[in-house]
């Protein structure tokens, strides 16, 4: 509690040892009025001042002045206690509402507390304490066990764990040593690190994430613009209303004058969209914070509440889906010659830095001798000839060996992935083949995704169709669109936003290099493994910090959640005041009841709204 | 020009709602949040008249909630 809460706190317990003591004194007349006026003062001074304040600024019909009118309308009235306890039950619900709205910032606050406070910059030989805001690019900064590494960088000296969890979510430490690249906001765990500062402050990945985040909260969700526009509409109407119910019934039928005002009045008091402004925002809020905890950026609630609809979710393969690594998956020949195979191959391809050559080494893994390699000749696109051991050897495609004059067994077509033929001399060895390996957990982030109610899942890719098919297969994914150029897939994600109709959404998922277009055509584009990308970390409207595809359902079952909690809201909010407001009108309710619907229901509401920042167990 | 400034003793969603809908009709002003939950206002107005619009902007939420002042100026 801060200073301005606590002076609240002794207000309201005097006051209400005063109301009392005036309640039990055996007073009539002016002496009463006196009595009560005391209590009153103490807790209602302020709210008067402001009334007053309100109404010279041009203000009217704010929260002071409603209370304010309606008190002294029923001192007015000869009702004083009623005055005194509505004023009194006034400041006890203002002073929750406040408590709660401070407790809720507190634990977003927390949640984003990986701002780092100081850096050590290795200046004149010696360690200064400086703001990370001070350190330029390519100054040497030190980083001890258990701090916080302040500035992105590359590392010099030293090797340590790192403990990302504050951005990515995934508690297991990551390794770093010299040459690695480590980013601003993970905890430096085990050993002294001497880091070279690669970006400023300003550009570091921390503090793009903390700008994100707090950017989030001003590209609304469609639920908190009709909130606002409601709140403009509506207020203006409930005072038409009660003006309407002061001086119809009095009119029209025997009710006197002062029970009608007292009802308008309280009519007035119920009138704040206090609850409704506070909440709903406040839900998107917290879920877009406690996605960012689990290494799940979201850039805006508008974002969150499409994530929420995703009908239609497309799927880039390479880097997505996969791993983006290459790997001898098979090997095709007679047992016997099995080794020489593999050695042949990973010597033919030795100096090569393309990815399939470098497969080809993992694949044998031994010690490779480059003294008997002669003569290596790469051909653009079909592969390598080279002399090895003092023989001819040929490896790479179909094409290559045949023009070479050497016959192939009959083509099998339909494999996944790109084979490369060995012969040694004129001796056809036999083949194998490299692919990308899935991501062991794309299957089961999968079926979580149509457990959350993903109709329909589209693999979009540049490899041949059996690749895709395979791939496909393997996930449980629906559809396959193959061999498309990095244009293709706009048009494809077009094709499909025209056939999913108008209420679901379209979310794609890919890896942030060079499918921006794509990004931003989807409804929701997410990008995957956006730790140190900058690229994708502006082109996608989310950002899976790390490479776990488990954390797409993730981000749906969270958008879910929030949206859910942001309607419970409006529903609850809107009800009861609704409720309310009928009850007063017809004259059931009285003054302190309509001051319960309207700061009862906020902190209520409040409260909710603060679910949405823990994160549901992933499914 | 776009900046961000701190706001102390912002208490009420709606009067946020109210002081964002003012400073927006200003003029000169592009675009205005004022953040009930992190208590910040961000402004994007047009250099020459930003001092007098974070000036006017201040008037506007003294007005709306008269302790609550824009900090940082």
């Amino acid at each position: 509690m801060d200073r301005r809460q606590k002076r609240t706190l002794a207000r309201i317990l005097i006051s209400a040892a005063l109301l009392i003591l005036a309640a039990l004194l055996p007073l009539e007349g002016p002496l009463r009025l006196a009595a009560f006026l005391v209590p009153y003062a103490v807790i209602g001074h302020d709210v008067l001042w402001e009334a007053l304040e309100g109404i010279a600024h041009g203000q009217v019909f704010d929260e002071n002045f409603l209370m304010a009118l309606a008190t002294v309308g029923a001192i007015g009235t000869g009702e004083y206690p009623e005055a005194v306890f509505v004023m009194l039950f006034y400041q006890v619900g203002e002073l929750f509402q406040s408590y709660a709205v401070g407790k809720s910032r507190q634990s977003i606050a927390a949640l984003m507390d990986i701002r780092p406070d100081w850096a050590n910059v290795e200046r004149d030989g010696a360690l200064a304490q400086v703001d990370p805001e001070e350190v330029a690019v390519g100054e040497v900064i030190v980083v001890r066990p258990g701090e916080r590494i302040p500035l992105d960088g590359e590392v010099l000296e030293g090797t340590s764990a790192m403990d990302t969890a504050a951005l990515t979510g995934e508690s297991l430490p990551r390794t770093a040593g010299p040459g690695d690249e480590v980013i601003s906001g993970c905890v430096n765990l085990s050993g002294v690190l001497r880091i070279r500062v690669s970006k400023v402050f300003g550009d570091s990945t921390v503090a793009k994430i903390l700008d994100l985040v707090e950017n989030a909260s001003s590209k609304k969700a469609r639920a908190e613009q009709f909130i606002t526009r409601f709140a403009r509409y509506y207020t203006p109407a409930v005072v038409l209303a009660a003006v309407v119910l002061a001086v119809l019934p009095p009119l029209l039928s025997p009710m006197d004058w002062r029970e009608s005002l007292n009802r308008a009045l309280t009519f007035l008091v119920i009138s704040c969209p206090c609850a409704l402004v506070i909440s709903v925002p406040l839900s998107f809020f917290g879920g877009i914070g406690g996605a960012s905890r689990q290494g799940i950026l979201v850039k805006g609630g508008n974002y969150l509440e499409a994530l929420a609809k995703a009908r239609v979710v497309v799927f880039d393969k390479t880097g997505t889906l996969t791993q983006g690594v290459f790997r001898v998956t098979e090997v095709r020949c007679s047992p016997e010659d099995r080794t020489a195979l593999l050695e042949t191959a990973a010597l033919a391809e030795l100096h090569s830095s393309h990815p399939i050559a470098r497969a080809l080494r993992e694949a044998w893994g031994k010690p490779l001798d480059p003294s008997r390699v002669r003569e290596v000749e790469e051909r653009s696109g079909r592969g390598v000839r080279s002399v090895v051991d003092g023989t001819a050897v040929l490896a790479g495609s179909r094409r290559l060996l045949e023009e070479a004059g050497l016959t192939l067994p009959a083509d099998d077509g339909a494999l996944p992935g790109t084979v490369v033929h060995v012969a040694v001399g004129n001796r056809y060895l036999g083949c194998l083949l490299i692919s990308d390996q899935l991501r062991p957990e794309a299957p089961k982030a999968l079926s979580a995704l149509k457990a959350e109610g993903v109709e329909k899942t589209v693999l979009l890719t540049g490899d041949s169709l059996s690749a895709g098919e395979a791939a496909a297969k393997e996930l449980g994914i629906d559809q396959v669109c193959a061999q498309l150029l990095p244009g293709d897939k706009v048009e494809q994600v077009e094709r499909l936003l025209s056939e999913k109709g108008r209420r679901g959404k379209l979310v794609y998922v890919g890896d942030g290099i060079n499918d921006t277009p794509v990004l931003s055509r989807a409804d929701v584009g997410i990008a995957m493994g956006g730790i140190g990308s900058d690229a994708a970390i502006e082109a996608a409207d989310v950002v899976l910090m790390d490479d776990d595809l488990s954390k797409l359902p993730l981000a749906v079952s969270i958008a879910r959640r929030t949206l859910a909690i942001a309607k419970q809201n409006i529903v609850f909010a809107l009800g009861v005041k609704l409720g309310m407001l009928l009850l007063v009108a017809a004259g059931f309710a009285s003054m302190w009841m309509g001051v319960f619907a309207d700061v009862g229901v906020a902190v209520l509401a409040i409260l909710n709204a603060m679910r949405a920042l823990k994160v549901p167990k992933a499914s | 020009m776009k900046k961000t400034y701190r706001m102390k003793d912002l208490d009420c969603a709606n009067c946020a709602a109210k002081m964002e809908r003012a400073i927006g009709k200003l003029d000169g002003v592009s675009a205005v949040s004022v953040n009930f939950i992190t208590q910040k206002l961000t402004l994007e107005a047009d250099e020459e008249r930003f001092e007098a619009i974070v000036e006017e902007a201040g008037r506007i939420c003294r007005r709306i909630e008269p302790h609550c002042v824009i900090l940082g100026r």
